[in-house]
């Protein structure tokens, strides 16, 4: 049953993946990603990460793809289509990608890996809240703290950067 | 972990997910295009990150707590670019790569 749910998910993704980088039409590519964060989110389900398949759906889909619907429709027209590529540019690079492809794949079918016997543990958000502030071994308070500098940062440039001057 | 499913399925779909972002950064001229391709690959990393920590350590949170933070790494740089291409637009009416050439030369 999972696994017949993986594969749904799994061809979700890469259907998904692909037209949001084909699709002429520059809002369906934003509900396409929407799609392939949201598939993604429930391959964290079926693995049993549940908090971080919330924090992916929240800020993910929640957040990241409204602002680039907003972003989208502030600076282009809604019947605008994106132009055609030319053949060469799309030919090569195709043939990158499947060049890429090729080696990953190649790569990782040829490796064997070998999970390991012991059992699972602390998957429940109060260990992850306990890991998070913990500076001990296998603590990610720096990290963390970090990561708060980087978004208030991150939140005083955008408005920065964004907001509109008088001599515009 | 789910029977019958090993690593190598996991990231053989994260490797599609990638490339199709890899082409997307390639081929396309719009801005926020090439942001959705960024977000494509991030994405996949993430994938990965996760299939790694359940299926070789389940016993560990690393690649738990690394796909916490690159998600919120994202946010970060999303927010970022999408305010310097309203500022672009407003700017030089347009958010092609083409245009954005004034500190080229």
């Amino acid at each position: 049953m999972e696994r017949i749910v993986f594969y749904i998910l799994a061809l979700a993704i890469v259907l998904f993946s692909v037209l949001t980088v084909t699709s002429r039409n520059i809002l369906r590519a934003a509900i396409y990603l929407l799609f392939v964060l949201m598939a993604t989110a429930g391959l964290y389900f079926l693995l049993n990460y549940n908090f971080l398949a919330a924090v992916q759906l929240t800020v993910y889909s929640g957040g990241v793809v409204v602002l680039i619907v907003f972003a989208v429709l502030l600076t282009v027209k809604i019947d605008h289509k994106l132009p055609p590529v030319g053949n060469l540019k799309a030919i090569v690079s195709m043939v990158l990608v499947a060049m890429g492809v090729g080696t990953v794949v190649w790569a990782v079918a040829g490796f064997n890996f070998t999970p390991t016997a012991q059992p699972a543990t602390g998957y429940d958000v109060k260990a992850i809240g306990t890991s998070l502030l913990s500076y001990g071994n296998y603590g990610y308070v720096l990290p963390f703290e970090v990561i708060s500098v980087l978004l208030l940062a991150a939140m005083v440039g955008a408005i920065m950067i964004a907001k509109r001057y008088k001599n515009d | 972990m789910i029977e019958g499913i090993g690593v190598t399925e996991f990231v053989v779909v994260s490797t599609l997910m990638f490339f199709a972002g890899v082409y997307g950064f390639i081929v396309r001229k719009n801005l926020i295009t090439i942001l959705m391709a960024v977000e494509l690959i991030l994405n996949s990393v993430n994938i990965n990150f996760v299939v790694f920590n359940k299926y070789l350590y389940p016993n560990l949170l690393q690649g738990y707590m690394i796909s916490l933070f690159v998600i919120g790494i994202a946010a970060a740089e999303a927010a970022v670019a999408i305010a310097i291409i309203l500022n672009v637009y407003r700017k030089l009416q347009g958010i092609d790569v083409e245009h954005v050439n004034t500190m080229k030369y």
